[in-house]
């Protein structure tokens, strides 16, 4: 059965070669207009000129609950050096995602995507995405799913944007 | 038996490596459902095994009797 | 005096270590502990089960699994066929299990021992799971070892004699596919190759054939088995949720081997959940297999052939599955350390009929059963399974 075991291992390798990763992008940040949980209309045009980070989550996924915590202090610590954080929520129904956050509230501004059509947008092909956005208005940066410590990778990236 | 199987690991890996480009067609934000406890395959896993275990103990066969994968595929 | 149906302890173990590979997409489950209870009642015999199950990660891409479970026996089986008197064992099995996520990969190295007074089986496990095509996909491949020592308890329940008879090997090949077809459709295959060698019968087991020279018209013999067997189960399912909030499933296996078994697995299955603190869950198995080549039932002569075995499990036999089962969120907010908690409560009725195994308990020539004419067994089996899960 050697064989049969060195197969397998190759087809493994093959297999991992193929997956997305973080990394650097370019481009104009398609624009949307949405309602947040409090009811307000939303647009990616009002902050225009700030580094905006959208940070695409579910209620049913787990990893993105992780960061939310940590991404609220980032969003603190750099509000006044010109940095907006965006939640963008992609649930279904509204009524779970006003529940999660009535138990862990953000204080930066979560906004609902229930017809996915932003998600679409910003080919969102991972659970949760976070997209970095320069003062310009180009997406600089996509990082796809959590790890701990990647909060560290988003803190960099923020710093070098907020200089430019 | 042994070189079907061989074909078979080997058919898997080429096709893995050929199909790296297909894009998923369900989103991972349309994966809500996928992601609920009563889709998963085994939520109660010591109850699966030990039903697995009463029928292999009284029938001759065994084998094959559980997979992984779905759920909210984050990360 | 038989204790557990034979190849129970490694059996057992591979089943433990089917709780222990749940790999899922590439993140880990939450830490849990689970107490268990089972009662089985059936064919004479009345076996309990208790077991326990920690998991904790330690990072999030390391977690362990520690599971304790002791299955206590007693009754009188079928295949008693001399001195009915009740047997009581016990056999204690104790799992580790070690998860390692890296990216979309997910490796398992588990590792069983199950103890009986006249059987031990260590089992070691290593499998991997890789996510692919946007997490759609998981294919999952394992291999698992198993070695026991094979014996026999010469004495009684109370006063054992235990004779170390030989050793037994498995070795098993697994691959396993999951795809994801849409939003609301989930389906998986499995293959599955395992290898015995060594001492593969059961040493309480006989086979009896015609012999006009006793008054009972059939004498008891000792089996022969091969001492290997190798085997190929297939498996498919499918699990589909429903627009108002339930999941229907399907699924089906098919199982050849080298001892000429062929057999067939059928089973569906339903779960409807209740305002977010109940699911309901029904089950339907039909299960029917042919006998093995070298089973009979009553050899016509002593030694007729070079392999005889009349064990129960290589009878050509049918049997049927329905089982209920609620699941009750009574702490879905948490309760001391616990995030969530929830409590199961399962019945499971099984209808057991053999086409070629006769009960011969009670029957004497003077009943008026020739050997061969005696009725085809059949029993019924009850278990009540209740276990408590906590998530941190």
């Amino acid at each position: 059965m050697k064989g049969l075991k060195r197969c397998a291992m190759a087809a493994i390798v093959v297999a991992s070669a193929a997956f997305a990763a973080s990394g650097d992008a370019s481009g104009p940040a398609p624009t949307f207009t949405l309602t947040t949980v409090t009811g307000q209309q939303t647009a990616l045009s009002q902050y225009k000129g700030q580094v905006v980070m959208v940070n695409f989550w579910a209620t049913w996924c787990g990893p993105c609950q992780q960061e939310m915590p940590l991404l609220d202090q980032m969003y603190k610590k750099y509000k006044s050096a010109g940095f907006t954080l965006i939640g963008v929520n992609v649930d279904k129904d509204a009524p779970p995602v006003k529940e999660l956050l009535a138990r862990k509230p953000v204080s930066f501004p979560v906004l609902l995507d229930p017809a996915n059509q932003v998600s679409k947008a910003y080919h969102v092909d991972e659970m949760p995405s976070s997209v970095i956005i320069d003062r310009k208005g180009d997406i600089r940066y996509i990082h796809r799913g959590y790890r701990p410590g990647d909060e560290n990778e988003y803190q960099d990236r923020i710093r070098q944007l907020i200089r430019e | 038996m042994r070189a079907s199987l061989q074909l078979g690991v080997v058919g898997i890996g080429l096709l893995l490596g050929a199909c790296s480009s297909i894009q998923p067609w369900v989103k991972p934000y349309e994966r809500d459902r996928l992601a609920d406890p009563i889709m998963s395959w085994d939520r109660d896993a010591i109850s699966g095994a030990y039903l697995d275990h009463v029928y292999e103990s009284r029938e001759g066969s065994r084998g094959a009797t559980g997979t992984a994968g779905g759920g909210c595929g984050c990360n | 005096m038989p204790t557990f149906p034979r190849h129970l302890s490694r059996l057992a173990a591979l089943a433990a270590l089917s709780l222990m590979c749940v790999a899922g997409a590439a993140v880990l489950p939450d830490d849990r502990a689970d107490v268990f209870y089972s009662t089985y009642r059936g064919g004479g015999m009345d076996i309990t089960g208790e077991s326990v199950l920690v998991r904790k990660k330690f990072s999030e891409q390391f977690a362990v699994q520690a599971n304790y479970f002791i299955d206590k026996v007693s009754g009188a089986s079928v295949d008693v066929t001399s001195g009915a008197s009740p047997i009581k064992d016990e056999r204690k099995q104790k799992s580790l299990s070690l998860d390692y996520i890296h990216d979309k990969t997910q490796y398992n190295l588990a590792y069983t021992n199950s103890t009986e007074r006249d059987y031990i089986s260590n089992t070691t496990h290593f499998s991997l799971s890789q996510d692919m095509f946007g997490d759609l996909t998981t294919v999952t491949l394992g291999f698992t070892d198993s070695r026991d020592k094979v014996g026999e308890n010469n004495g009684t329940s109370h006063a054992p004699i235990i004779a170390w008879l030989g050793h037994a090997e498995s070795r098993s090949y697994e691959g396993g596919l999951s795809q994801v077809i849409t939003k609301n459709l989930i389906t998986g295959a499995t293959v599955e190759v395992i290898t015995d060698q060594g001492l593969l019968s059961n040493p309480y087991r006989s086979i009896r054939y015609l012999d006009p020279t006793v008054g009972l018209k059939y004498s008891p013999g000792v089996p022969v088995y091969p001492n290997t067997r190798t085997s190929t189960a297939v498996e498919g399912r499918a699990k589909y949720f429903l627009p108002y909030r339930a999941a229907a499933s399907v699924s089906y296996r098919y199982f050849t081997d080298t001892w000429g078994i062929h057999a067939n697995t059928i089973e569906l299955g339903y779960a409807q959940p209740v305002s977010n603190v109940f699911i309901f869950e029904g089950r339907l198995r039909h299960y029917s297999q042919n006998h093995a080549t070298f089973y009979s039932d009553l050899f016509p002569f002593a030694n007729s052939q070079n392999f005889e075995a009349r064990d129960q499990n290589l009878a050509a036999s049918t049997n049927n599955t329905i089982d209920a089962k609620m699941t009750w969120a009574f702490a879905p907010e948490g309760f001391l350390v616990f995030k969530r908690a929830t409590a199961s409560f399962d019945v499971t009725r099984i209808q057991f009929k053999y086409k070629d195994f006769r009960d011969t308990r009670d029957y004497t020539v003077n009943n008026g059963f020739a050997p061969g004419t005696e009725p085809l067994y059949a029993f019924n089996a009850m278990i009540y399974q209740v276990y408590i899960s906590m998530f941190f």
